[in-house]
């Protein structure tokens, strides 16, 4: 499938609703030991925890749905967060939707062509307020990424 | 000091983050963030899986140095004022490293009457090679 096809292409839209335990054991595993993340009865999500959405997803929310990838060759390149307000708190609904942002080719420094996949997920609220935007960088190598 | 008492009289461009420790990594820590975040990918637990991919031994998820990355931002903001948060992974991270987390304050601004920071940041081995890039923007409180 050519790039051209696959910019644009969405995800179907999912819920995702932000929980204390979840906030909790997401901040223990990144090494937070903030009253805001812990001690709150409604404490903040911390800044990455929108990646673990995918407990949210199933494959039709990705838009890769139906696209062939070989994971050996896909590397994580680059991640980005950014906020509309604070970060959600838990008790917070959220409804996500992702989309193939770009698709790009580049030269490595090996001579093996690389292609760069930029995926965009918006969470809003069920009110449709834009909450916040995960961007996700995939690196497709042409070779596993584990071989010299 | 605490993060949420960082006010707009206190900072300066330039001015650096108090470098934040993690490690020696274990693959607990790997694991601990893969049940966390729902990303089970056997390449950062499973040797054999790993091995067979090419790689020696399982190595970080770059997310959980992420995540501790953006620990350290928070523990000098505060949870609540962080607008952006991004990084890009240089090299991978593996069991037995030690990663200190560093930052400095890039830029000061105000806008729409909210004041910002932008920070430049950076996670780097034991070895000196540098792990993890990031950049934040937060609001900084009056």
């Amino acid at each position: 499938m050519d790039a051209e096809d696959l910019i644009g292409r969405t995800g179907e839209p999912f819920r995702m609703v932000i929980e204390e335990g979840k906030v909790r054991e997401f901040a223990t595993a990144t090494g937070s030991t903030h009253p805001e993340h812990l001690a709150s009865p409604t404490p903040i999500s911390p800044v990455t925890f929108l990646a673990s959405a995918r407990f949210w997803q199933d494959e039709r929310s990705f838009p890769w749905h139906a696209v062939e990838r070989d994971h050996a060759r896909v590397l994580h390149g680059g991640q980005e967060f950014v906020f509309h307000g604070s970060p959600p708190r838990a008790g917070t609904e959220l409804v996500g939707q992702a989309r193939i942002e770009d698709v790009f080719e580049k030269v490595g420094r090996r001579g093996g062509t690389m292609v760069f996949t930029k995926l965009v997920t918006e969470f809003r609220t069920t009110d449709g307020d834009l909450v916040a935007e995960m961007r996700s960088t995939a690196i497709q190598t042409s070779r596993p990424a584990g071989r010299p | 000091m605490t993060a949420s008492a960082i006010g707009w009289e206190d900072l300066e461009v330039g001015d650096s983050m108090q470098p934040c420790e993690d490690g020696p990594l274990t693959i607990t820590d790997f694991v601990r963030y893969q049940g966390a975040s729902g990303d089970m990918n056997p390449i950062h637990h499973d040797t054999a899986f790993a091995q067979a991919a090419g790689f020696d031994q399982p190595f970080a998820v770059g997310m959980r140095q992420a995540g501790m990355l953006a620990t350290c931002v928070t523990d000098w903001f505060g949870p609540a004022n962080v607008r952006r948060f991004e990084v890009r992974w240089h090299s991978q991270a593996w069991p037995g490293d030690v990663l200190t987390y560093m930052g400095r304050v890039s830029n000061l601004y105000e806008r729409n009457g909210e004041r910002f920071a932008d920070l430049e940041l950076a996670g780097q081995r034991q070895t000196g090679d540098l792990h993890i890039e990031g950049w934040a923007t937060v609001v900084v409180p009056r």
